[in-house]
């Protein structure tokens, strides 16, 4: 976990998103599969949007994935980076970007989930470039 | 040129005011309202039809009504944040046609800035039960960076350049100049623009529009009515609409829903982009206009950049004058809302009424877009195409 001085909305989970929460608070990223379809969807819901199935499931992703835009919130105190990031598993979900230098990131760049705590306690799913990566 | 009308065009006004000061915004409504009246020549009692968004105060359609002393048979309050009052005038065209309404009355007013809400980012007040609250309000979403997220992905795939959207802001200012009423009459250049500091990369100041208090009032009659009136005759010929949204996590945020409300309008109307004399187009940022101008088929997809450079978009300069009162980035965005002002400048043209300086010879065709909501995550894109009999 990672604290910071961001003071942010808490998520308020309902009946439908609990188990992702939960989840999150123990570091592990679930997202929804279709058993039927077999499409994963983000944001989670009980139903598949894609072929409208109640068989959904519970997956734990890779928690791995490409950012697929960003954009620098300077005049927020702090500063953050808003970014949607394209997850392996196929979806593309709204999230920020820490630990990087928001100047040096680019579209395309591979990151990895990283759990940052609110003051509630909620963890929530953001992402940092990958070890190694070029940048 | 002649296209069969869906209904008229009979009465526009835009509020004068950019700082209401000590009006109420049921004063606002009701003037904005009686401007438009006087502006076709029809008095309250002729109204039937009102079409108003969740700008008009108390539930629904009913506070401001009782306010006005409506007498209505026909109520709609299709909500697409900004863009809605481009839907009004398609719905009140078909609620016409449908014999449900004969004069219907669209409004729209707000007062951001005597509210206090004149600087600063707009900050999103969602609902928790909101599906999508959960996922979005804890990272920060706001306006300016869903916008800064799709402007950054369209440089990245385009190649577009901050100089390129700046060039959309310099032709507000252009046309601006001329209008007296316009918030900002500043003549800026591309540097100001590109100098001016970043909000929500790769966005600036002058990327934004205005924040405004005012408003502004339609009506749309059946052709009876309009033939009958002193005004000259503005028909809609074609109107489209197109909710776009995040897909299951599977979109593409540098297409935006004008693409389909724009087929759908140019469709009906039986003309082409190619016959567009003027447009209006909702500028919330640079980058909404070059989407629109992109998705509506004035030039290929990821040529917008190019196409808005050199001054293509200013009146007597460029292939294709934009926002002659200077748009929501110069003029007015009263309310945060800018799509009635849109449709209101394309009325302006069609009846040869804009600032002589701006005004479009022989515009006979124009069309007018808003895109509502949050380009990039959830919005609504409503078509008119309007043309002069």
């Amino acid at each position: 976990m990672i604290m910071t001085e961001r003071v942010f909305i808490e998520p308020q989970p309902t009946s439908e998103t609990q188990t992702f929460w939960e989840a999150a608070k123990e570091g592990r990223f679930f997202i929804k599969r279709c058993d039927a379809c077999e499409k994963a969807h983000w944001y989670p819901r009980e139903h598949c949007p894609f072929c409208t199935s109640m068989d959904t499931k519970w997956v734990e992703a890779s928690g791995e994935g490409v950012i697929y835009s960003f954009s620098i919130m300077r005049r927020a105190k702090p500063p953050y980076v808003m970014a949607y990031v394209t997850l392996s598993e196929g979806p593309t979900m709204m999230t920020n970007l820490i630990e990087c230098d928001p100047v040096a990131l680019r579209i395309g760049d591979p990151v990895s989930v990283a759990f940052v705590e609110t003051a509630e306690g909620n963890a929530l799913p953001m992402f940092k470039p990958k070890a190694g990566a070029v940048r | 040129m002649a296209h069969p009308a869906l209904a008229y065009i009979a009465g526009a006004y835009e509020h004068p005011t950019r700082d209401a000061g000590g009006k109420t915004l049921a004063q606002l409504q009701i003037e904005a309202a009686l401007g438009a009246l006087a502006d076709a020549g029809l008095s309250k009692d002729d109204i039937d039809g009102f079409f108003c968004g969740p700008d008009a105060p108390g539930t629904g359609p009913l506070s401001i009504a009782d306010y006005m002393n409506l007498n209505l048979r026909h109520v709609d309050t299709t909500n697409t944040s900004g863009s809605s009052y481009l839907l009004h005038v398609s719905h009140a065209a078909q609620a016409i046609a449908a014999g449900k309404c004969d004069v219907a009355l669209i409004t729209l007013a707000g007062r951001p800035r005597a509210e206090g809400r004149g600087k600063g980012g707009l900050v999103r007040r969602d609902d928790p039960n909101q599906p999508d609250f959960q996922w979005e309000q804890p990272f920060g979403i706001q306006i300016l960076n869903v916008y800064g997220m799709t402007a950054m992905r369209h440089m990245h795939l385009y190649g577009t350049t901050s100089e390129q959207l700046a060039w959309i802001k310099v032709a507000a200012s252009h046309h601006a100049q001329y209008n007296e009423r316009a918030f900002s009459r500043d003549l800026v250049s591309v540097e100001d623009v590109v100098n001016s500091p970043m909000v929500a990369d790769p966005l600036h100041r002058l990327d934004c529009c205005v924040v405004t208090d005012g408003g502004g009032a339609l009506i749309v009659t059946r052709a009876e009515i309009a033939k009958s009136l002193k005004r000259p005759l503005v028909k809609v010929i074609g109107a489209g609409e197109r909710p776009q949204h995040q897909q299951g996590g599977y979109f593409e945020i540098t297409q935006s829903g004008a693409f389909w409300s724009g087929k759908a309008a140019f469709a009906q109307a039986g003309v082409s982009p190619a016959d567009i004399k003027y447009v209006s187009l909702y500028d919330s940022f640079t980058i909404t206009v070059l989407m629109q101008l992109e998705d509506l088929g004035f030039c290929a997809k990821g040529e917008g950049g190019r196409f808005v450079m050199d001054g293509n978009l200013i009146s007597g300069v460029g292939k294709l004058p934009f926002n002659t009162d200077g748009g929501g980035l110069c003029n007015n965005h009263p309310g945060n809302r800018g799509g009635m002002t849109k449709i209101i400048e394309a009325v302006r043209q069609v009846r040869g009424e804009a600032h002589p300086a701006v005004q479009v010879r022989n515009c006979d065709l124009a069309l007018a877009n808003g895109i509502g909501g949050q380009l990039g995550v959830r919005h609504a894109s409503g078509t008119l195409i309007l043309e002069r009999e």
